[in-house]
């Protein structure tokens, strides 16, 4: 079987330093239906984010991405609105390990958010684990382990959770 | 190897990791509360996994939401008990029973040199026992709990040496939040904090559980308290910090981030709606205690409300047995079930806009506590009942020193 390429092109939606899971995933609507949720990503820092991200858009950030809870929903709701992966300077623990549980990938890369525009086109390559931004310029970035890059190819846990429930099945 | 390289080693099966490298390893223990329970178990039904790894070693506690205030925390509740039922799991403590970190502690759910997770961010607070514990989302529990392992990477460990011992004034508490202004979350994030030296070894467990507790508002993976803790560990170290705690004095987080802190004292005099005295970072017996020697007696502030929340029914009972509850009451406190209580603005005791509440919890993000227009200040006990005494931000030294001239 082919391995999943992992590698994404789409426009840079280029946000600041610590933006928060309640940035991502206001509290306060928690009990709303979903479509009513998904208005409100990033609305105090970029009120145009959510009617305006397109799929495989690509959103990149400074140091801290995903700070505070341990709330799912957080990456869950960047993936529901199409965004292919995030690349951040840094990010908290919680979140990068809950991006990549629901499938949704995630790049280190120092110093990201000083070298990409707004809107600009952009391509990231997690096996390789490198950025490559329009002008062509190449930038190196941390590359996860074999094990993650392979969840992240499943398309997270859930589908691996399935398998298991299959091979306890059988 | 610093205290969490040798753990993960331990759990891994390795005789020896290094920072920065990813392993396999197999939690001793696993924790979930009301709010992620029947999302984690659910998530194993629907995949077609009938059974968990290990029950035995599974622990759920409802804290969060108890009891229930609404409809839809009653469903969730009664849905994750016919799962928890369904899966065997053994350790389940009903609303009630306590704050979930602090009944893990007291029913002796986590030993020295353990590997927790739970799905909790708080979950660091067991790094007081020396056990290396963090906090998942709920997808990556399911896949604990269905194979009984977990990737996790080994973190560079900063080193935080404790000299002395602190005066009468203070107490774990002041500890972090002083730490959290001199070194702050840009030395600590995704790090090990590893707590050492003689100020650490004769520290009670109280203000070593509130440490760890709050480590995770540096952004530190752990706060460990090695067991060992009179020997300089053998590291490496990404870096070394001192602290003489004789020098620490009453410290205050001011709205809205942790990291905003500064000596009590350059902030006296400011009017408080509210005060809270609980919550997983400081409602144990001590720091009722801390209360009572400030309030025993006397009367709170004609317009402060004062909510008291013991961390679990240890705790209550204890409180009870000890007078301090009666006490507490008579100085016009509300005591509140053991639980979550208000920390993070479930329920029982939310903020109005404009509102001001100074709590011994550990988070003051806006919104916390209920309206994003309410402020949310955090201190020690002492601190706090201090402040309620007076309705607006108080030393305790001011008034410790008052109540000490009243004996005499
Ligand atoms: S007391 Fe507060 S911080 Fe602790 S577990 Fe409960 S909600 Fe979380």
């Amino acid at each position: 079987m082919k391995e999943p390429s992992l590698r994404y092109q789409g426009r840079a939606w280029v946000l600041g330093d610590n933006i928060s899971t309640d940035l991502l995933s206001p509290g306060h609507y928690v009990h709303d239906p979903m479509q009513t949720r998904l208005k409100h990503v990033l609305e105090a820092v970029r009120p145009d984010f959510a009617q305006g991200v397109g799929a495989g858009d690509i959103v990149v950030a400074g140091k801290n991405f995903g700070c505070g809870s341990s709330r799912e929903s957080a990456p869950m709701h960047l993936k529901d609105l199409g965004v292919a992966g995030v690349i951040a300077e840094s990010f908290a623990r919680i979140f990068s390990r809950n991006a990549i549980a629901i499938g949704l990938p995630v790049l280190s890369c120092p110093s990201i958010s000083s070298r990409v525009k707004d809107g600009e086109y952009i391509v990231f390559d997690l096996r390789a684990g490198e950025v490559i931004l329009a002008d062509g310029s190449r930038l190196k970035s941390e590359r996860l382990p074999d094990q993650m890059l392979d969840v992240l190819a499943k398309g997270g846990i859930v589908p691996i959770l399935e398998e298991i429930g299959r091979s306890m099945r059988s | 190897m610093t205290w969490a390289e040798t753990i993960l080693a331990r759990k891994a099966n390795r005789s020896h990791v290094d920072a920065g490298e990813y392993v396999v390893a197999r939690p001793d223990a696993f924790m979930m509360h009301d709010i992620f329970a029947a999302d984690v178990l659910e998530l194993l039904e629907k995949s077609g996994i009938e059974r968990i790894n290990d029950p035995d070693c599974v622990t759920v506690v409802f804290d969060h939401m108890v009891p229930a205030p609404s409809e839809y925390a009653a469903t969730h509740q009664r849905k994750a008990r016919t799962l928890i039922r369904k899966y065997g799991i053994e350790h389940f403590f009903e609303g009630g029973r306590g704050i979930c970190h602090q009944v893990m502690v007291e029913e002796g759910l986590v030993k020295p040199g353990d590997l927790v997770v739970a799905t909790d961010s708080h979950t660091t607070t067991y790094g007081a026992l020396g056990a290396v514990s963090a906090g998942i989302g709920s997808t990556e529990m399911a896949y604990a709990l269905a194979t009984g392992t977990l990737w996790f990477k080994v973190p560079e460990t900063v080193l935080v040496w404790l000299e002395n011992q602190w005066q009468d004034s203070v107490c774990g508490k002041d500890l972090i939040l002083s730490l959290m202004k001199t070194i702050g979350s840009d030395s600590a994030q995704n790090r090990s904090l590893e707590f050492r030296g003689p100020g650490a070894a004769a520290m009670p467990l109280a203000d070593r559980l509130t440490i760890a507790n709050m480590g995770v508002e540096m952004g530190a993976k752990f706060a460990l308290f090695p067991p060992q803790r009179e020997s300089r560990g053998s590291g490496p170290y990404a870096h070394e910090y001192s602290l003489d705690l004789s020098r620490l004095e009453p410290m205050v987080a001011l709205p809205h981030h942790v990291e905003n802190v500064g000596p009590v004292a350059d902030h006296q005099g400011l009017e408080m709606d509210q005060v809270f005295i609980g919550s997983c970072t400081n409602g144990r017996i001590e720091d009722l205690r801390d209360a009572q020697r400030i309030l025993g007696g006397r009367h709170i502030a004609p317009h402060v409300r004062l909510i008291v929340t013991p961390a679990s029914r240890e705790i209550y009972r204890q409180a009870l047995h000890e007078g301090i509850l009666e006490d507490l009451i008579q100085a016009g406190a509300i005591i509140e079930g053991p639980g979550c209580g208000p920390c993070f603005g479930g329920h029982m005791g939310l903020l109005a806009a404009q509102e001001r509440c100074l709590g011994t919890h550990n988070r003051n993000f806006q919104g916390r506590m209920g309206s994003l227009q309410a402020e949310i200040y955090l201190a020690s006990p002492l601190t706090a009942a201090a402040t309620a005494l007076k309705g607006v931000l108080t030393d305790p030294r001011d008034v410790l020193g008052a109540s000490q001239e009243v004996i005499q």
